[in-house]
């Protein structure tokens, strides 16, 4: 494995949704996310960590440190026992940790082992109940909630099914169903995220995160709805990445002055306006990635601060 | 050596501890996530952060935002166990399996400002002085450097922070009740003591709570 991040980073995720549901609201019958006051649509911290989780898990199924502890649905556990037994030999010796002096040191042990071989406790932390110091595992990868950058309009779409579920239905209703779909005709969501160095590469508190998992990290934000398909989603994408790279594990430079640099504009007919203005009242809605303009400012942007595109 | 430090966000959530499973937010920050944020920005064992006063610029509102969440916590035995054998297998959780609907009451385009300072600790080395830490912490707080990313009561609610320089204004305030009872809300938690739970009574008077002493009698368990 390739060194601990030692530089501290953030970043912006631009990701679009055309006809389909980002993140349902199981408060609301499973429409999408929205925040009442705004109408603005959200997606959830944890829905994108899970794309990336299942991003991870599908391009790494065969290598050991990849592991995914959060794991949906079926386990592929019993692919990776070879790989195992390969990479890891000397972990069975049982003696070498009978023979730990101190609980807080094998818990530590423990804490680096899990660290080591799971990617997402690796990334994002997780809770262990290791008694000691309330066994928390921070990861140094932190995301916000994502909000669409102006107002989107959740539909609800009657569809049929031609069969029914069981013979009475089929009796009552003439054997046919119906159910509903939420979807959002467009969408085009922003999300801030932050890795923090420390976190990674402290000597005690540090999860060892690297910078080989870090580049899957961005590899993973970039490609995660490619291989999230389902008759919910639609048709969903990562359309930006812009990453923030300080030149020290602390930080170089603010990170809203940072994000600030990021604007989102309108594109109409050749005519970029700011979002909100109202110049764009009469304009038809965003219905593209198209419809919108992201502008970087790039113009004396803090010293130690590298700005990276993906 | 006091410091204050300006810190806002989007959403906010300090869990009170009597409705924690289907979480409800308090109406502002405790003084224990004032001082994790500090914290999060400069923290060293040969010191203690202690919380004076929080100033609370922007009204209170609340969203509710459910989320599915995983039910358990990873089990050290389980792990210990696949240590020894070497293997990692059946050590997942299927989230698919323990999945727990949680509700969240969180609070809504929130913007405090923290007055703290800190004493030094019997942790404390020869050349730790006061001066040097405040130092460091206003350096790092000015640069927008810190730790780890500070947050919101949770870690999904990122914060922002900016330090407000000696003499320096506040922010505008656009607080519409600055007088109002808040009830008990947590203090902090005691650590040395078996992490024992510590309240007191909190009040807000024109937009600012005074928040007692860890050790002062205002503070109970």
């Amino acid at each position: 494995m390739s060194t601990p991040v030692t530089q501290r980073h953030e970043f912006v995720l631009y990701f679009d949704v055309t006809n389909g549901n980002p993140n349902g609201d199981p408060d609301a019958g499973n429409m999408p996310r929205l925040d009442p006051e705004t109408n603005q649509g959200l997606v959830s911290d944890v829905a994108l960590k899970r794309k990336v989780r299942n991003f991870v898990a599908l391009v790494k199924e065969q290598e050991p440190g990849f592991e995914i502890y959060m794991t949906e649905g079926a386990t592929l556990n019993n692919q990776h026992k070879k790989a195992w037994k390969a990479l890891l030999p000397e972990v069975t010796k049982d003696d070498d940790f009978k023979r730990l002096p101190k609980d807080q040191q094998k818990a530590q042990e423990l804490t680096r082992w899990m660290c080591t071989n799971f990617w997402d406790i690796r990334t994002f932390g997780a809770v262990m109940t290791t008694g000691v110091n309330a066994g928390q595992v921070r990861g140094p990868v932190q995301f916000g909630f994502a909000k669409s950058v102006e107002r989107i309009l959740p539909l609800e779409i009657s569809i049929t099914r031609m069969a029914a579920t069981t013979e009475k239905d089929a009796e009552e209703k003439g054997g046919r169903t119906m159910g509903r779909k939420h979807i959002v005709p467009y969408g085009l969501y922003r999300v801030h995220g932050f890795v923090s160095a420390p976190l990674a590469s402290h000597p005690t508190k540090g999860t060892g995160f690297s910078e080989s998992d870090l580049e899957l990290l961005w590899q993973a934000l970039t490609q995660m709805f490619d291989h999230d398909r389902s008759a919910a989603r639609g048709e969903m994408a990562s359309r930006k990445l812009i990453v923030f790279r300080h030149q020290s594990a602390l930080g170089n430079a603010q990170a809203q002055s940072l994000f600030d640099r990021v604007k989102t504009w309108r594109v109409h007919e050749g005519s970029v306006q700011e979002i909100g203005s109202t110049a764009t009242d009469n304009w038809p809605p965003a219905r593209k990635w198209e419809d919108y303009k992201v502008t970087i400012d790039r113009e004396g942007a803090p010293a130690g601060v590298e700005i990276l595109e993906y | 050596m006091a410091v204050r430090l300006h810190v806002w966000g989007g959403l906010a959530c300090f869990t009170r501890p009597e409705m924690k499973v289907e979480r409800v937010s308090y109406d502002v920050m405790t003084p224990s996530a004032a001082r994790g944020i500090l914290e999060a920005i400069h923290w060293k064992p040969a010191i203690r952060w202690q919380v004076d006063r929080i100033h609370v610029l922007n009204p209170i509102r609340f969203q509710s935002i459910r989320r599915n969440e995983v039910g358990t916590k990873a089990s050290a035995a389980n792990a210990a166990s696949a240590m020894k054998r070497g293997t990692t297998d059946g050590l997942g959780i299927a989230v698919d399996d323990n999945r727990q609907q949680r509700a969240a009451l969180v609070l809504v385009d929130v913007a405090y400002v923290i007055e703290a300072h800190f004493t030094m600790t019997d942790r404390a080395g020869p050349d730790d002085s006061a001066a040097k830490h405040i130092a460091m912490f206003n350096r790092r707080a000015a640069q927008g450097q810190c730790f780890h990313r500070p947050c919101l009561g949770t870690r999904e609610f990122p914060a922002e922070f900016a330090l407000i320089e000696d003499g320096a204004a506040l922010p505008p305030s656009t607080l519409d009740k600055p007088d109002s009872d808040l009830g008990w809300m947590l203090h902090d938690i005691d650590f040395a003591r078996g992490n024992e739970s510590r309240f007191f009574r909190a009040e807000m008077k024109g937009g600012v709570i005074e928040v007692p002493p860890f050790d002062a009698a205002a503070v109970v368990r």
